[in-house]
């Protein structure tokens, strides 16, 4: 009775018995593209993990260029399962990259961006590169040596942009080289700015999600389709993906421990075989291989321009498709989404085996 | 302002007792001998004066030795053709600098004439002298080069080569031997002879010919014992010009082979602690009441090769049993040290086989492996050691060597047992998560099973 009570209480303050209503009502389509719907809720649990294990992370890292390599040191030799920590926080920030990818190109190629989704594709489109700007900066965290010339290298990139480059490579860096000021500064993007403005458009992102609920794709037709209830069917299969995804993360950490490499050294020369992370891979590669002329023009500028170019028009792709209503499939978008997995994967692959 | 050249004046100070003000004395145009003259006086002294610069300027160029022997050929024109990379020509000096005589006269005669001064070629016996004319002239040299010596003439007067020469022996070195007497080259041109990389090929022209060293009897094999030798190696493999080559034990104007009791002197300018050592050693007097060469005697002289703690002990190869037999306390001794030294290395080489598992595992050991080159730093020292012949003093060493690489070792086996440790771990946890994923997947079913009954 006390706790009958207690949940009456709280109701007439906070309603939520109105979202246990919502959550009822909440149904998620079945049909044969349904396992794609699951990525979604796979990459915001990674990003629980990410935000978990990051805060056990801050209890021992010091961000600064004398203490940073020897605190994450610290972190996996002596704290009782730090390295787990240490090596979840890694392995989960890739997988993360890659259900968002999946998550991503899922929903881009069952057209569920149409209206009345736009918002909720422009809001995603936005997590993308706050969470690539999450892997650059958490990259160079833990100052090792090929952190240290990859976030150069990266950096350098930065400053080719026409107009802006000088200032953006400074901005980035905090001066004209990498340095601790560089350290310390992608330690304020990554524990502070991102994660503020993660959790406005992640919020917004997953509002709008309940609102539209889930989208139908155009060779289904939604008033014939089969559904599930999302609480609890769609939610306990979730729940099973999330456990498996611990698993995978500590079956990981166990047995390829994320490497710590040596301490970086401003003043030794480059290592060979710098290259970034694999999601950035693809831009790096043809950074490298595009020639220096293209008709009178710095090939890096042209396609540091391009890239910027395609990453607008991947956030205003729901503006560039049919009128809305129009359940017809866009073929020359479907196209244009093949060419650019095929580009990235390959890309990809040419870096690693280059 | 603009008549100030016609009517210059001068200052004189007054002179004059008493003092007062300066006497002021008018320098006009009409006051100059120049413009007293008529005009065509003053230009046919023009063009005097002009011409006779021009023909001062070119008797100054005439060099008419290095105009006629450059038209020679042979042994007579080989002079001309090395001066261009000379530094006595780079300095501004030429033939008659050193060999005297008139270099601008056209005239053989006249340019070689003794009486002005031409000394030809010149004989060994001579050689040093002439060089030292500006060599051995401090006021003469700095004008050059401030800092270098200039008491070379006096210590090739102290070497053995120097020595024969003053006793009439005309074949052995002289400064040219050595210097080249034309295309004389500074000591750091990588060209000259006596550059570091090219002093032993300089020396052996002469040291290694067994017919040229027979007369004076002694040996001709350094030069191939030395090309064996760590020294070499250092040289010339790994280009370290800090590496000593004959002239750094010799001497190169005073050379003479280090007597006996020197020769502890000569190696311990660079192997300064192993010298100290060995001189506060028991093996000291003893070798000094043998009468044999301190270093040379372990070590060899020109063939020295890259120490080894096989040199050590009672084996085979080592030098110890040269003097010590079995039974006597030096050979204990020499054992104990070699099996000192071969515990710590192991221990070593253990320490690093299990970080070097664990790291391959992934885990994560470069402290105890940066750790352990304090365990090789002790059996480094621990090698300098045995040149002090004490037990006592390598056991100081050995004993906290052989406790890091214990330490790391430990930490090596550490690391590979919090490895089996995760592995373990990681089985119970894929067990109770599958098991997990099992029970919500069986209540899934049962849900649906459920749903679709009612």
């Amino acid at each position: 009775m006390r706790i009958e009570a207690l949940r009456l209480w709280l109701d007439e303050r906070l309603g939520f018995a109105a979202l246990g209503e919502l959550a009822r009502k909440k149904e998620v389509p079945v049909h044969r593209h349904t396992v794609w719907y699951y990525f979604g809720g796979m990459t915001l649990f990674l990003f629980v993990v990410q935000v978990a294990t990051g805060i056990l992370l801050l209890l021992y890292y010091r961000p600064s260029a004398e203490t940073a390599f020897e605190s994450v040191q610290f972190i996996i030799t002596e704290v009782q399962f730090g390295w787990l920590v240490r090596s979840v926080h890694s392995w989960s920030a890739n997988l993360l990259i890659a259900t968002l990818f999946i998550h991503m190109f899922s929903v881009y190629f069952m057209k569920a961006y149409r209206s009345p989704r736009e918002i909720t594709w422009v809001t995603g489109a936005l997590l993308l590169f706050i969470f690539l700007g999450f892997g650059f900066s958490g990259y160079l965290l833990p100052w090792n040596k090929l952190a240290f010339f990859a976030t150069k290298v990266g950096t350098d990139i930065a400053g080719v942009v026409p107009g802006v480059g000088h200032f953006l490579l400074r901005f980035l860096r905090g001066g004209d080289d990498v340095t601790g000021a560089t350290l310390t500064r992608f330690y304020g993007f990554h524990v502070a700015v991102l994660p503020a403005i993660t959790t406005a458009v992640l919020g917004l992102h997953a509002l709008l999600v309940q609102k539209h609920g889930m989208s139908v794709p155009p060779g289904v037709d939604p008033a014939t389709v089969k559904r599930m209830k999302f609480v609890p069917n769609f939610l306990l299969r979730d729940l099973i993906g999330w456990i498996l995804a611990i698993g995978i993360l500590a079956a990981l950490a166990a047995i390829f421990p994320w490497e710590l490499g040596e301490k970086a050294d401003p003043f030794a020369p480059a290592p060979a075989g710098i290259r970034p992370e694999w999601y950035f891979l693809f831009m790096f590669q043809t950074l490298k291989l595009i020639p220096a002329k293209v008709l009178g023009m710095d090939g890096e500028v042209i396609a540091i321009l391009a890239f910027g170019l395609g990453g607008l028009a991947w956030v205003v792709v729901p503006f560039l498709d049919r009128a809305p209503g129009d359940r017809r499939r866009s073929r020359v978008l479907t196209i244009a989404g093949v060419i650019v997995v095929i580009y990235v994967v390959a890309m990809t692959v040419y870096g690693y085996l280059a | 302002m603009k008549d100030s050249s016609k009517d210059r004046i001068r200052e004189v100070s007054n002179t004059t007792k008493g003092g007062g003000k300066p006497r002021q004395v008018s320098v006009g145009r009409g006051d100059c001998w120049l413009h007293r003259r008529s005009g065509g006086a003053r230009l046919a002294l023009s063009v005097g004066l002009v011409l006779l610069i021009a023909v001062a300027a070119l008797a100054q160029k005439k060099d008419s030795c290095v105009d006629c022997h450059s038209q020679m050929e042979g042994p007579l024109a080989e002079p001309v053709g090395l001066m261009s990379g000379d530094i006595h020509k780079s300095r501004g000096l030429s033939c008659a600098d050193c060999h005297g005589g008139d270099a601008s006269q056209d005239d053989p005669m006249g340019a070689m004439d003794p009486r002005k001064g031409f000394i030809g070629k010149l004989k060994p016996k001579d050689i040093p002298g002439f060089c030292g004319k500006c060599h051995s002239n401090a006021d003469f040299i700095k004008k050059f080069n401030p800092a270098l010596r200039v008491d070379q003439e006096r210590e090739y007067a102290t070497s053995v080569h120097g020595k024969l020469l003053q006793g009439g022996d005309g074949n052995v070195a002289t400064c040219a031997s050595c210097h080249g007497a034309h295309g004389v080259r500074a000591v750091n041109d990588p060209l000259s002879r006596v550059y570091a990389l090219n002093v032993a090929e300089t020396c052996a022209q002469c040291h290694a010919k067994g017919d040229y060293m027979k007369s004076y009897k002694i040996a001709f094999d350094q030069y191939d014992k030395y090309k064996l030798s760590v020294h070499s190696k250092a040289l010339y493999e790994r280009q370290d010009l800090s590496a000593p080559t004959c002239n750094d034990c010799h001497g190169n104007h005073g050379a003479a082979p280090p007597g006996v009791a020197s020769v502890a002197n000569v190696c311990g300018q660079c192997h300064i602690r192993q010298s100290s050592l060995f001189s506060a050693s028991a093996h000291k007097p003893v070798f000094d009441a043998m009468q044999v060469g301190e270093c040379i005697q372990c070590h060899r002289n020109h063939d020295i090769f890259a120490p080894s703690d096989e040199m050590i002990g009672v084996d085979e190869a080592s030098v110890c049993t040269t003097c010590h037999n079995e039974g006597d306390s030096g050979h204990a001794a020499a054992a104990a040290m070699r099996a000192r030294l071969d515990e710590l290395g192991a221990s070593i080489q253990n320490a690093l086989d299990i970080l070097n598992r664990a790291e391959r595992a992934g885990m994560e050991v470069s402290r105890p492996k940066f750790e352990l080159t304090e365990a090789r730093d002790g059996l480094t020292h621990a090698r300098v050691l045995i040149h002090s012949a004490s037990l006592d003093e390598i056991d100081k060493v050995i004993a906290p060597a052989m406790a890091v690489a214990g330490k790391s070792h430990d930490a090596g086996r550490a690391a590979l047992s919090e490895l089996s440790f995760r592995r373990k771990g990681l089985s119970v946890s894929l067990f109770f998560i599958l098991f997990l994923a099992a029970v919500i997947y069986l209540k899934i079913r049962q849900i649906e099973r459920r749903a679709s009954q009612a």
